[in-house]
This record gives C-alpha cells, structure tokens and sequence, in this order.
C-alpha cells in the first residue's frame, strides 16, 4: 500500500477490501497525456474516443455464438465462413474495424484447435470482443505451444492421442476463431438455443461445446 | 482480385515481382534466424525451425514490423500460413507426432528449403 495510511473506522460490518482509486501507473498516464494532446490538437475529439469504446463493447462472445451456430445450420453459409472467416462475419453485419483477416478453424473427429499470441493478446476482438485475462498472461501464452495436452487437461478437455492437435499462434494480420464440433442430440435445435451452447472458450478452443447439464 | 488466383485472369498483364506470392502451399520452408531490434513478429521459439507452406494469406499486407515504426509505404508482400510440427520445435515434445502449430509468417522472415 501506499504512504497514505488508512485509519479511519469502517461504518458497517461487511469485509471487504478497502475501494481506492489506485494511482495510476505509467502506461496509464502516458495513455491520458497523448490522448489528451490529440484532443487539444484537434487530431481526434472526445466523441470519437467514445465511439470507439462503443465499438469494444458491442463485441462480446454471443456474436462468435452467433456465427457458429449459423455455421452448424447451414452448410453454405460454413463452407464459405471456413473459406474466408472474415467475409463470413461480415455477411452478419460484423465489421473488422481493426482490418485483420479471419481465419475460421473447425473442429473435427481428427483435429482440435487451440488459439494463442504467444507475444502479446492477438485475439479476434471484432467477433468475440475482449479477451479473458488468462489469455494474455504469460503461463497460457508459453505452455500452450510447449505443452497444449496439458493445457487443455488443466481446462478439462482430454484429447485422445489419435486426435491431431493444431495450435495456431497468431502474431500479426490474422486472428482465429475455433468453429467447435456441434454437441450430439442437438438435431432439430433452433439456431437461436444452438448459440446459448457456444462459449467463449469453447471458441478458442480450450473447451468443447456442450449441452448444459440439465439436459444431458 | 487475389494474386494466387489465376483463372480468368488476361493474358499478357506482367505483375511486379513482390505482388505474386514467392511460395506456394507444399513449399519447405525455413523461418529465418535473424535477430531484429525493437519491434518483430515473428517469435523467438520459431527462428531457424523448418515448416511447410499450408496456404497463402489473401490479401497481400503491410509488413507489420515496418509498421510498427510507422513505414507503411512499398512494404506490401504476403504472409503465409506455416505448419511445423511440435516435435520439429521441442525435441522432447510429449504428445502425438502428428500434433503441429499454425503461424502466420511474412515473406521476408522465410527461405526456400
């Protein structure tokens, strides 16, 4: 903790870490002088900053759900996603305001995909929005390359031997998205209840799809 | 249109040399050993290790370490998708053979084998 010491008596009973507005770190300062300078200079302006956010925030994992269960219903719409992922999502109204290429990896009986970016958080933000922060520590970004059977056992998922394993580090124009294997005894399902089987890390592969407990 | 598709295309128009991809899927390759200053792409683990072209990355982009220093201009070339084999990166890989990593890979960081 910092100099400041906190001496004043809690008014209610309830434990809880005290809520202080950390200081800022140097990034985080650095962040706030050079956007405040393109904003004085008039380079960009206080609005477009919050667009952007928009933007994050829209993106969240229910869309890559949505992409996937299109896939398992229409085998167009999945051969051309694989064909070309970006041109895909695009079809649903999903832009790549970051202008990187989609690369659409599908799960098979004789393949299981797993993503990573081994140097930093290269991760399919225009589908999927941010990523989880395991994702962008260094322990997930290390081993997933040097040992993804014990990665993947530590998230539950045991890949039989006789299944290829494909680990596929993205580090510059292209980010990935895992179409996993639809779950047995879905047939007949609407689109709609197939996308609520589909999980964030079912997508980059860390975990299959599955049906929820109650149903199995 | 794509530079590796070639259907359809006109007889007799002549591409620059860096706007038609320098490899082709099947192509052995070698990721180059080269030690960058600053800003790079391609990663340590994967410098010197041997692969194999699995498709050509459309459309031909900027050379992300260029760009990282804000030179974006004339630096268009193509990335590729690279297949190494786990066994081929760590000698005392534990797993089945057959599992492999997938690396997107710029022209320039790559050498015929």
């Amino acid at each position: 903790m910092s100099a400041h010491e906190h001496n004043h008596e809690h008014g209610h009973d309830h434990p809880h870490a005290e809520i202080t507005a950390e200081a800022a770190g140097y990034y985080e300062i650095m962040e706030t002088a050079v956007r405040e300078l393109l904003a004085e200079k008039g380079l960009i302006g206080p609005a477009e900053i919050r667009r952007q956010i928009e933007v994050l925030d829209s993106r969240t994992p229910a869309l890559g759900a949505k992409v996937v269960a299109r896939a398992w219903v229409d085998p167009g719409f999945r051969a051309r996603l694989i064909a070309d992922g970006r041109a895909g999502c695009e079809e649903l109204g999903i832009s790549f305001y970051d202008d990187t290429q989609l690369i659409v990896l599908e799960n098979t009986q004789e393949v299981h995909n797993l993503i990573v970016c081994t140097l930093c958080s290269c991760y399919p933000r225009p589908v999927l929005g941010l990523p989880p922060d395991w994702y962008k520590e260094k322990p997930y970004r290390a081993r997933a390359v040097i040992e993804p059977r014990a990665v993947l056992a530590e998230f539950g998922t045991t890949i039989p031997d006789d299944v290829e394993i494909r680990v596929s580090d993205s580090t510059a124009m292209v980010r990935y998205l895992v179409l996993p294997r639809r779950p047995e005894g879905t047939e007949g399902w609407s689109e709609e209840s197939l996308a609520e089987l589909v999980t964030r890390d079912a997508m980059i592969g860390v975990v299959p799809a599955t049906l929820p407990e109650s149903v199995q | 249109m794509s530079a590796t598709s070639t259907a359809g295309r006109l007889q007799g128009v002549v591409w620059a040399l860096d706007e038609a991809p320098a490899f082709a899927p099947g192509d052995p390759v070698r990721i180059l050993t080269r030690t960058p200053i600053g800003h790079y792409r391609v990663p340590t683990y994967l410098r010197g290790k041997s692969g194999t072209v699995e498709a050509v990355i459309e459309p031909a982009g900027l050379d992300n370490e260029q760009e990282g220093f804000g030179r974006n201009a004339g630096s268009k070339r193509h990335y590729y998708r690279i297949a190494i084999p786990l066994t081929e990166i760590w000698p005392d890989y534990v797993g089945s053979p057959r599992d492999g990593l997938r690396i997107e890979v710029f022209e320039t960081w790559l050498e015929r084998v």
